[in-house]
């Protein structure tokens, strides 16, 4: 079975937000307004967060892109009353809207905080309207949702291999922030495939992962020189 | 004999006057608190159609006011229940004139806390799911099951002790429509020995059972956060700690009701300094224990020194949570501790004043475990900030409305202090406290008596176990 997993190099990420819009458009992300923004409640299932570091006028900016970290022992999905968000067979976690009865639980106990609550209908614009993705689900109010490792596209991947009558190829699929990234910042790929640029990856010095001592095991490691400074 | 029914005409008198005459301060009160009420569920008409936007919750501050109701609601419920069942199984006698009162308010109260949880929902119309889809490894699920099962049981067990009295109203308003719902609600009681004996055991097995029930149903819902790993969540102690608290918020619950209810049905007699002595000294060691868990809670993070818990810890202790913190202590703590341990001051007004602060106080602690650790997520680059909205708040006036509002009606159709245990406390209570008393002591003392007191002795104590199996 696969396992699929990202690995986010911080060296190389300029902090240009490509995947923060990519994730949006393609996973129909609704557009948050001012307000929003101020009151906490902007839904963005990749975002570049900014550490500052050291004192003016020495002050360096590091820019640190967080996607869900699909982790291995997810202590969002224990906690779900109802089974609507869960790990599939090949590491993703999945969130089921339509069963989602929106008690949050989840979300607090994500030591990442990076579940996304709906806390407002959501509104597009008319010309946005036309270009809302077909292949992924709008969300409702109140319901939770998060990075799913764009999984309708491996859906759509598979059933291409599957017309194709062959093997699912792993650069078949590939999520719309890795597809954009222009510095190639992010990597994806199957983590258990010992030939993969992730598994090579995640194996190196440069490798760790957020908060490694909860045991939480997330599928996306970060590369970087030296110390990284949360 | 004649004497006898005298006195009980005199007792169910004063009993069922709250039930037979009404005056205008209920209809007042009434007024007053529907007008809260109303707005509460204006307020809440507008959460159903906008959506959880119109609170003040946010990211990463996903919980607020609601789960601090029903965390505290769910916690006053253990005044009722689980007091009065421990009363009864260790046969203090003072209980009579309260178990009722407290019963009272641990099946209200559930229902408040319950509409939290539900309106604190993102898809309410979903509640359902939890059956149909249930995944028991969620600790919210557990508190599904123990919280259905003890709203369950303390209905039974509130219901049980009520058949006597509501036989004798059927009685007293024969004919009239309220005569015939009491009818029904009696289902057939006639008082014979039999019943008599059926319904002893069955409130007997009731009060065994609620018991654990009660304990389990806040050591579930501190799970609900204990489970997680979240700072100063994740505590074994939260079990325990949560237990404690909703006793002690349950009995300062229980004294608030009960003083008013002495005050406004004029039931000085039966509610006497006593009563409220007693239990005033169950809420002085109930704050000790309920400090104790505090000060151990909070000493174990800081000295851990685990910086997550630390930011916590600073929240609480002195960042944007401290005045609610330190009210808490003074109000939890330090207020009861200096007035309840005096007996001066330990008064009927004494206890009120404490227990009203004990309430605030309580209501304070359940906000300030859930937010500091909210506030300040595991990932350092994440902070929150939560105001609560008018929205959240006329909602939370309309729980307490409500409350209030469903106890005084109970009081206007059910006799709030049970009539036939006090009329059993006299007939029976009294000889069964004073052998129980002589039981305690060397028997060489009542030897000095002549040999037939002995003997009676003996044969009604006998004859009192009989009457209680
Ligand atoms: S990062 Fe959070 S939301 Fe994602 S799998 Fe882990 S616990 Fe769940
Ligand atoms: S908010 Fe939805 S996904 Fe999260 S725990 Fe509750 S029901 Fe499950």
């Amino acid at each position: 079975m696969r396992k699929w997993g990202m690995v986010i190099d911080l060296d190389r990420c300029t902090g240009c937000q490509a995947c923060v819009v990519a994730c949006k458009a393609e996973n129909n992300v609704v557009f948050s307004d001012p307000t929003q923004e101020e009151t906490h409640r902007a839904i963005s299932w990749m975002s570049v967060l900014t550490v500052l570091e050291g004192e003016y006028p020495d002050v360096k900016e590091k820019y640190f892109p967080r996607p869900c970290m699909h982790c291995e022992n997810p202590p969002c999905v224990k906690v779900c009353p109802v089974g609507a968000t869960y790990k599939n067979p090949e590491g993703i976690v999945a969130q089921v809207y339509t069963r989602c009865i929106g008690c949050r639980y989840c979300t607090n106990n994500c030591p990442y905080t990076l579940k996304y609550f709906n806390y407002s209908r959501p509104r597009w614009s008319n010309e946005m309207k036309n270009l809302l993705n077909p292949d992924v689900s709008r969300r409702q109010v109140g319901v939770v949702e998060k990075c799913s490792f764009c999984h309708h596209r491996l859906q759509k991947a598979k059933e291409d291999a599957r017309f194709e009558k062959r093997e699912l190829r792993e650069e078949d699929y590939v999520p719309a922030c890795v597809q954009t990234c222009p510095t190639g910042a992010l990597i994806f790929g199957d983590l258990e495939n010992p030939k993969s640029e992730v598994h090579r990856l995640s194996k190196i010095s440069r490798a760790f992962r957020l908060l490694e001592e909860l045991g939480t095991e997330p599928q996306v490691f970060y590369l970087t020189e030296g110390e990284w400074h949360g | 004999m004649d004497k006898k029914s005298d006195d009980y005409s005199k007792v169910e008198e004063d009993l069922l006057r709250p039930i037979t005459q009404t005056g205008r301060d209920f209809y007042v009160t009434v007024a007053i608190l529907l007008a809260i009420i109303s707005v509460g569920v204006f307020a809440w008409i507008i959460q159903l159609r906008e959506g959880l936007g119109v609170t003040g919750l946010n990211r990463p501050v996903f919980w607020g006011v609601y789960i601090t109701n029903f965390v505290f609601f769910i916690g006053i419920s253990h005044a009722g229940t689980l007091i009065s069942a421990i009363l009864r199984l260790a046969n203090a006698e003072w209980r009579r004139a309260i178990t009722r009162s407290a019963e009272v308010i641990t099946v209200l109260v559930l229902f408040i806390g319950v509409g939290n949880i539900i309106n604190d929902l993102g898809r309410p119309e979903r509640l359902l799911y939890t059956i149909f889809h249930g995944e028991f490894l969620s600790p919210l699920l557990w508190d599904v099951v123990s919280i259905s099962a003890y709203l369950f049981c303390s209905t039974v067990y509130l219901y049980l002790p009520l058949i006597p009295d509501i036989a004798l109203m059927r009685d007293k308003f024969k004919g009239t429509t309220r005569g015939k719902i009491y009818r029904i609600l009696a289902i057939g009681w006639k008082g014979t020995e039999k019943q008599w004996k059926i319904l002893g055991r069955a409130i007997s097995l009731m009060a065994v059972m609620i018991i654990p029930i009660a304990v389990s149903v806040h050591t579930v819902v501190s799970y609900v956060f204990a489970m997680t790993i979240q700072p100063m969540w994740h505590s074994t102690i939260l079990g325990p700690y949560f237990v404690t608290g909703a006793i002690f918020s349950g009995i300062a619950g229980l004294l608030i009701a009960m003083v008013i209810i002495r005050k406004s049905c004029h039931l000085q007699a039966y509610l006497k300094p006593v009563h409220f002595n007693n239990l005033g000294l169950l809420l002085l060691v109930m704050s000790l224990l309920w400090f104790y868990f505090t000060f151990t809670e909070t000493l174990t993070s800081f000295y851990g020194a685990e910086p997550s818990h630390l930011a916590v810890f600073y929240a609480k202790l002195t960042g944007q949570y401290a005045p609610y913190f330190w009210t808490m202590i003074f109000l939890c703590f330090i207020f009861p501790v200096a007035i309840l341990s005096n007996r001066k001051t330990r008064t009927i007004s004494g206890v009120f004043i404490v227990s009203c602060g004990v309430i605030v106080g309580m209501w304070l602690e359940r906000y300030t475990i859930v937010l500091p650790t909210l506030i300040n997520p595991r990932l350092p680059i994440e902070r929150g900030a939560y105001t609560p909205t008018w929205v959240e708040l006329a909602i939370t006036a309309a729980c307490f409305a409500a409350f209030i509002l469903l106890y005084i009606l109970f009081v206007k159709v059910f006799p709030i202090v049970s009539i036939w245990e006090i009329k059993e406390g006299k007939e029976v209570g009294v000889e069964e406290t004073a052998e129980r008393v002589k039981s305690y002591l060397p028997d060489t003392i009542f030897e000095k008596k002549s040999e037939g007191i002995g003997a009676n002795e003996i044969n009604s104590s006998s004859k009192r176990e009989n009457d209680h199996e």
